[in-house]
């Protein structure tokens, strides 16, 4: 990788072909060293772990965000459904909207964990649906159907929770936010292990394909025997489904849903995605290269944190890292056309 | 409009002159000291095949980016545009196929874009534009109201627009990319009129075009570039310059080796595919678009039917009509004998019907994506499991084997296909359904944009796949392609059949009468 030594052309590109595909990688090593140097306990493991527990919620919305944004398009209602699909699960969890934290140990009502996992995903799934549908049947741009169910599942969930939390969940629940496996937080686990399933589904399935052709070009998959429409409501699926996870592992941390859970997710979400190198435009991108975009807007964060930097200061450099970073794959892809 | 008749009289030397001009690219010479002159009041064409180094001297010319080395003179002054904007200020206007007209916008609007005529309080006078736009837009003979949305325009419009902006920005030399690539037989004879006009008018025009019968109808001089490299300088002599001598410089090799007529093979087969009474709906928000007003068509197994006709004739819409990609309104389609209604394309190719389709950077490839992808996309099914996981080893095996049968010249199976020059592209689409054993293809264009070497490449292979048993329908504007490589040949016009005959019998004058008649009868009124 340390080719400094050949100035042929074809070593040139292979430079410029690695940097394309490892430059977020790169630039998430630079800052764990540059953290590092500045306070040597950030490396410690604690740290470490709790970096991966921060970063796994919104890191599974952005594996389902992956797809979706392969495909061209975007869904900016994904912290809305979080918070919408998390009361859900409360409230199957609880077998009401009761709010009460020492119920937990006599919750008889309840119906268990894996009754509202259930809950949540089935119904991430089917807002997904509902809104992949929108897109395809009635035409309407995905930007705005999304914004629209930005607004309709916050206000759904509202609706539920009269407006405030539901808490206390039994502790087999909340195992899922808070437990270790070893010294590894569970919700690390989850997304491990979601991620590893999404590569492989993009990477080795035929669905995969699929869903990069699409993204490639509409037209061309169409007239190549795709059935373009069933492909793009399945994204949104795939997203909803995600969505529903992560709020079932939010609640379980948090052991409570809050009816504001959420708010501004999609944002981080969209810049994990894209700092991981997926193009807006849709065709290019990897499951790999959005994982490296979650952690590393997680290390900043919290090395930003570590450093008694405040969060109003977080968000700046946040946002100007995004532009940076979609800067730099712009500037490196003009140099390797050229 | 008077600084364009003012500069003629004098007779002078060269208005643009190319030096030794060399363009690298990362340690890749794409250009290398090509010289060249451009003339006041004359027609110079500028041909090659693709990859010759056309596009990388227009870029230079246009401004978009500098020459590595060499030197440009133009009206006697070292011409070095920083951008786009600097070479038209110069004087030097590029029109390129993708036009750059924005659609939402008026005529008027268009052709004032960035300097609106303001009025006393310093607000844009739109009465003051259109009376301006009109005395414009009258110099290329369009007629047509200046507050028309440029989306209602045909294309042949549109560039006329844009011509005539170039004039009213007083340019003095007007680079054409392909301009007729997009228009029909009447609209090129328009073009050509003007294109004849402006040069009286003392305007240089460079035209770069594959197509070599237009470019010898109307140049001057040509120059021809040849990978990379100035391959000569052709003069009119008397007469045009003959397409023979064009070919040459630009293949390096003698013409008679492309579009050699095949022997008659004997094709025997039974039919395959039957059209009959198609019709298609017309669509509301296309009026314009073309229907079917009742197709009948027989393909038989084996054979190649070149369906000729001109832009606007219906061929496009009859294959994307049996491809099940446009909706059909009456009519039967039958294949093997049982009725087929395909609802979209997806229902046609699992009856065993390809389509390469006639645009193929918006309809055919995924620019972006790998070879590999795109070469497999039709064929998911066949490249994978019953779990759905990709059999990656077979799928690419199988693309070695057509890589090696097709020669398709590619760097590695990852390779995103926009790398790949037209021809090559066109073969993986070909590969790409080859790799389905389709009963039927059709191929709509299949040389379009492709290298003339390429061309002769692309022909034999269709005439392989015919051989193999494929029926193939071959629809092509161009004539000497349609009479190369077809062994029967129906013509189209608005919508219907209008002739048939066999490929041996047919000439180009023969087709033309029957694809054209009515077009020219039309013009005339």
């Amino acid at each position: 990788m340390t080719s400094t030594t050949e100035q042929t052309q074809r070593g040139g590109i292979n430079v410029a072909r690695l940097l394309m595909s490892f430059g977020p990688l790169m630039f998430l090593a630079l800052l764990i060293v540059v953290f590092t140097v500045l306070k040597p306990s950030f490396i410690d493991p604690i740290n470490i772990f709790n970096i991966m527990r921060q970063i796994s919620i919104t890191g599974l919305i952005a594996l389902g965000m992956t797809f979706v944004i392969l495909t061209a398009g975007i869904d900016l209602s994904v912290g809305s459904l979080l918070a919408f699909c998390g009361m859900v699960a409360a409230v199957v969890a609880k077998g009401g909207t009761a709010n009460t934290l020492s119920l937990s140990t006599s919750g008889t009502q309840g119906f268990g964990w894996f009754a509202a996992l259930l809950a949540a995903v089935v119904v991430g799934a089917m807002a997904g649906g509902v809104q992949g549908f929108a897109i395809t049947r009635l035409k309407v741009p995905p930007f705005v159907v999304t914004l629209g169910g930005l607004t309709v599942f916050r206000g759904l969930t509202l609706t539920i929770s009269n407006g405030g939390p539901i808490s206390g969940f039994d502790a087999s629940m909340r195992w899922f936010g808070t437990g270790l496996i070893g010294p590894v937080p569970v919700p690390a686990i989850i997304f491990a292990a979601a991620a590893i399933l999404c590569h492989i589904v993009l990477r080795y399935t035929r669905y995969g394909r699929a869903v990069y052709a699409v993204g490639g070009n509409a037209e061309a998959a169409r007239l190549s025997g795709l059935r373009v429409d069933r492909i793009l409501i399945s994204v949104y699926v795939i997203v909803g489904f995600f969505a529903g996870l992560a709020a079932f592992v939010l609640s379980a941390r948090l052991n409570s849903s809050e009816a504001v859970a959420g708010i501004g997710y999609e944002l981080t979400v969209i810049s994990a995605v894209v700092i991981g190198g997926t193009s807006l435009f849709g065709g290019i991108g990897s499951v790999g290269g959005t994982v490296v975009g979650a952690a590393l807007i997680g290390v900043l964060q919290n090395g930003l944190q570590f450093n008694n930097v405040s969060s109003y200061t977080q968000s700046i450099v946040i946002g100007l890292i995004l532009i940076l970073a979609v800067a730099f794959d712009r500037w490196l892809k003009s140099r390797v056309r050229r | 409009m008077s600084p364009a008749e003012a500069a003629a009289p004098s007779p002078s030397p060269a208005l643009l002159a190319v030096e030794g001009v060399t363009k690298r690219f990362a340690g890749v010479t794409a250009l290398s000291d090509v010289s060249l002159e451009v003339r006041p009041g004359e027609i110079l064409g500028l041909l090659g095949e693709n990859g010759a180094g056309k596009s990388t001297l227009l870029k230079i010319l246009s401004g978009v980016m500098p020459p590595s080395s060499g030197r440009i003179v133009f009206d006697g002054v070292e011409f070095n545009p920083h951008n786009p904007q600097d070479a038209k200020r110069l004087g030097i206007v590029t029109i390129y196929q993708e036009l750059s007209l924005i659609p939402t916008l008026t005529v008027a609007e268009n052709i004032f874009i960035g300097r609106a005529p303001l009025g006393p309080l310093g607000l844009v006078s739109w009465r003051k534009m259109e009376e301006d736009s009109r005395a414009i837009i009258a110099r290329v003979g369009l007629d047509l109201d200046p507050t028309t949305p440029v989306s209602a325009l045909s294309v042949a419009e549109q560039q006329l627009v844009e011509i005539a902006r170039a004039l009213s920005l007083k340019s003095r030399l007007i680079i054409m990319d392909e301009p007729t690539s997009a228009l029909t037989e009447t609209e090129v004879q328009k073009l050509m009129s003007i294109m004849g006009r402006l040069r009286k008018d003392g305007v240089a025009i460079m035209f770069v075009t594959h197509r070599l019968e237009e470019a010898s109808a109307i140049c001057d001089r040509m120059t021809v570039l040849r990978d990379g490299r100035l391959a000569g300088h052709l003069d009119r002599d008397g007469g045009p310059i003959k397409l023979p001598k064009i070919i040459e410089k630009m293949v390096g090799r003698a013409a008679s080796e492309l579009y050699a007529r095949p022997t008659l093979r004997d094709v025997a087969g039974d039919v395959r595919l039957s059209v009959r009474g198609l019709r298609t709906v017309r669509d509301p928000q296309a009026p314009h678009a073309i229907v079917l007003e009742g197709v009948d068509l027989d393909l038989k197994a084996g054979e190649i039917l070149g369906v000729a006709g001109l832009v606007g004739s219906g061929r496009t819409e009859l294959a994307r009509a049996i491809f099940g990609a446009d909706r059909i309104a009456a009519g039967t389609i039958t294949l093997d004998g049982k009725t087929i209604a395909p609802e979209t394309p997806a229902d046609a190719i699992a009856l065993g019907i390809g389509l390469v389709p006639e645009d193929r950077k918006h309809q055919a490839i995924f620019a972006a994506l790998g070879i590999l992808t795109n070469f497999s996309i039709a064929a998911l099914g066949r490249y994978s499991n019953a779990a759905g996981f990709m059999a990656e080893r077979r799928e690419r095996e199988a693309l070695a084997s057509y890589r090696k049968t097709l020669s398709i010249r590619m760097a590695s199976p990852e390779q995103p296909i926009e790398g790949l020059s037209g021809g090559n592209q066109q073969k993986v689409i070909l590969a790409r359904w080859l790799a389905r054993d389709p009963k039927v293809l059709i191929v709509d264009e299949p040389t379009r944009g492709v290298d003339v070497g390429a061309k002769a490449e692309v022909h034999q292979i269709l005439v392989q796949l015919a051989a193999r048993g494929i029926a193939i329908m071959m629809i092509s504007s161009e004539l000497p392609e349609v009479l190369a490589v077809s062994d029967r040949i129906v013509t189209m016009r608005r919508g219907r059949i209008t002739g048939e005959m066999p490929g041996i019998e047919a000439t180009e004058e023969k087709l033309m009468e029957l694809m054209a008649l009515d077009q020219t009868q039309e013009a005339t009124q």
